[in-house]
């Protein structure tokens, strides 16, 4: 079963397509990354998908919930971890996750289990804004999980760590991977390829290539993956 | 159950503020006890406490405007509200959670401030809870006010110019230092169609026992917050999805 069903989704400001027809289909379960270089729409696409953003045309299915048209039915099932750390900063740990839980209207015992999961047991009763920004991080993506989300949208979610804060965060999003459908934005191509049953590039507001990461080097003729995301994104950027 | 998660949040980002609870609490009683300082070595009476400590609750209220402004914008300036946009949470449990937990402040700040009036020689009476009630209108309308800025100005802007802006013209619209009177002309005219002197009149008269006026000037500022209110909502809806 599709999880995500991307059908003509467009984005235009004025005169200017930021998205152009996107079409995409991401299975239940699978961890989907969209790479792309800057400007080419991917966190306008997931603005899109997760009901920031309307869309010019086209439409996004989440579980069969449009977008567009059934958006609080599409509202209970995802969550999205932004890119900037998004936490309320004068909250303890504890009480960030106790307002997701109350907002989506999950047994406050589910905190818990996020916390253990994420390994923030040790800092339950620490504002958010004075831990470290890989922990604050950490925190932004368990406040994701506490709803138990079926679609996970998580929008750059290393973006700035140290190269161990980033390893230590590969492996609480290897954890999820079969728990929820997540679809990954990123800079980081080694994390990409890495973590992604998947990979969707794009290139001025269009998806260039889909496949696996041994699909686009096969498909770009390329032996590295960087060689090959050069190759793809670029060429559309020069057309 | 969205609105009680969301407005425990906000309480207790407002009260872990010390900021807020200086301007909130303690900045309308060193104005109080300064005022009535001054009244005591002046030889007219210019800031007798009958007149002043309803003033000076109502001035309070402004403070109000800047806490809801001000964390509307910061969560506007972060990702968090788009954390939360992304949520079922609609435009009206936003709105709520803001409004929900300011008002018991308004309260708590105005007894506060009437309780320091008693202490500094005003009558004990019952009519100094009737000031209270008198007062919810006015904290609705500087709430509102605070959300409509903090709606479409970021944290900074909030702080300065609207923080600025809405304590000036509460300080110089609603009669609070001066009878209106005196200046009278357009200045007047101005004064009595906005809602600030409406706010201070309807208190005075609570304190005076004088039921007979009190509607009116209720009535003024409930329609003024209704409209400043209704206008927050549409404009933070239109935010909340961006077109």
């Amino acid at each position: 079963m599709n999880a995500i069903q991307i059908l003509g989704l467009t984005k235009k400001y004025g005169g200017q397509t930021v998205v152009d027809r996107l079409e995409l289909s991401v299975p239940a379960g699978e961890l989907f990354a969209l790479l792309g270089v800057n400007g080419a729409g991917k966190s306008t696409t997931i603005k899109m998908l997760s009901c920031l953003l309307v869309p010019t045309e086209g439409d996004g299915l989440l579980m069969g919930h449009s977008v567009r048209t059934q958006s609080h039915r599409a509202k209970e099932i995802l969550a999205v971890s932004p890119q900037e750390t998004a936490v309320a900063p004068g909250l303890t740990v504890a009480e960030n996750l106790e307002l997701m839980a109350g907002i989506y209207g999950r047994p406050r015992e589910r905190t818990a289990e996020v916390m253990d999961q994420l390994g923030l047991t040790q800092w339950v009763r620490r504002r958010a804004k004075t831990l470290s920004g890989g922990w604050q991080r950490r925190l932004s993506i368990a406040m994701a999980l506490v709803s138990q989300p079926e679609v996970l949208f998580l929008d750059e979610p290393t973006l700035g760590l140290d190269v161990l804060a980033r390893r230590e965060l590969w492996g609480v999003i290897r954890g999820l991977k079969g728990r929820a459908t997540i679809i990954l934005t990123t800079h980081y191509l080694e994390e990409a390829e890495s973590l992604s049953d998947r990979v969707g590039i794009m290139a001025a507001g269009r998806l260039r290539a889909v496949g696996t990461a041994a699909e686009l080097k096969a498909l770009a003729g390329c032996g590295s993956f960087e060689d090959a995301f050069v190759a793809l994104a670029g060429e559309e950027a020069a057309s | 159950m969205r609105v009680r998660a969301f407005a425990k949040r906000n309480m207790k980002e407002l009260i872990r503020d010390p900021l807020t609870l200086f301007f909130g609490l303690g900045f309308p009683l060193v104005l109080l006890v300064l005022m009535n300082v001054i009244q005591r070595n002046v030889p007219v009476h210019i800031f007798e406490l009958d007149t002043l400590a309803p003033g000076i609750a109502l001035f309070g209220l402004t403070f109000l405007a800047l806490f809801s402004g001000l964390l509307i914008a910061k969560d506007r300036a972060t990702s968090f509200l788009a954390r939360l946009a992304a949520s079922p949470m609609t435009a009206a449990d936003f709105l709520l959670g803001y409004l929900l937990p300011l008002l018991p402040m308004a309260v708590g700040q105005s007894v506060i401030c009437l309780a320091a009036a008693v202490a500094l020689g005003l009558p004990l009476s019952w009519n100094l809870m009737a000031v209270v009630a008198s007062l919810v209108p006015s904290a609705l309308l500087f709430i509102a006010l605070g959300l409509l800025c903090g709606t479409l100005f970021n944290d900074k802007q909030v702080g300065g110019m609207c923080g600025a802006i809405l304590t000036n013209a509460t300080a110089w619209l609603a009669g609070i230092w001066f009878d209106l009177s005196l200046v009278g002309g357009a200045f007047h005219t101005v004064a009595y169609f906005l809602p600030f002197v409406h706010g201070a009149d309807g208190a005075k008269a609570a304190l005076a026992g004088d039921w007979a006026v009190l509607p009116g000037h209720l009535l003024w500022v409930t329609v003024w917050a209704a409209a400043v209110l209704a206008l927050a909502v549409v404009l933070f809806r239109r935010r909340l999805t961006e077109r």
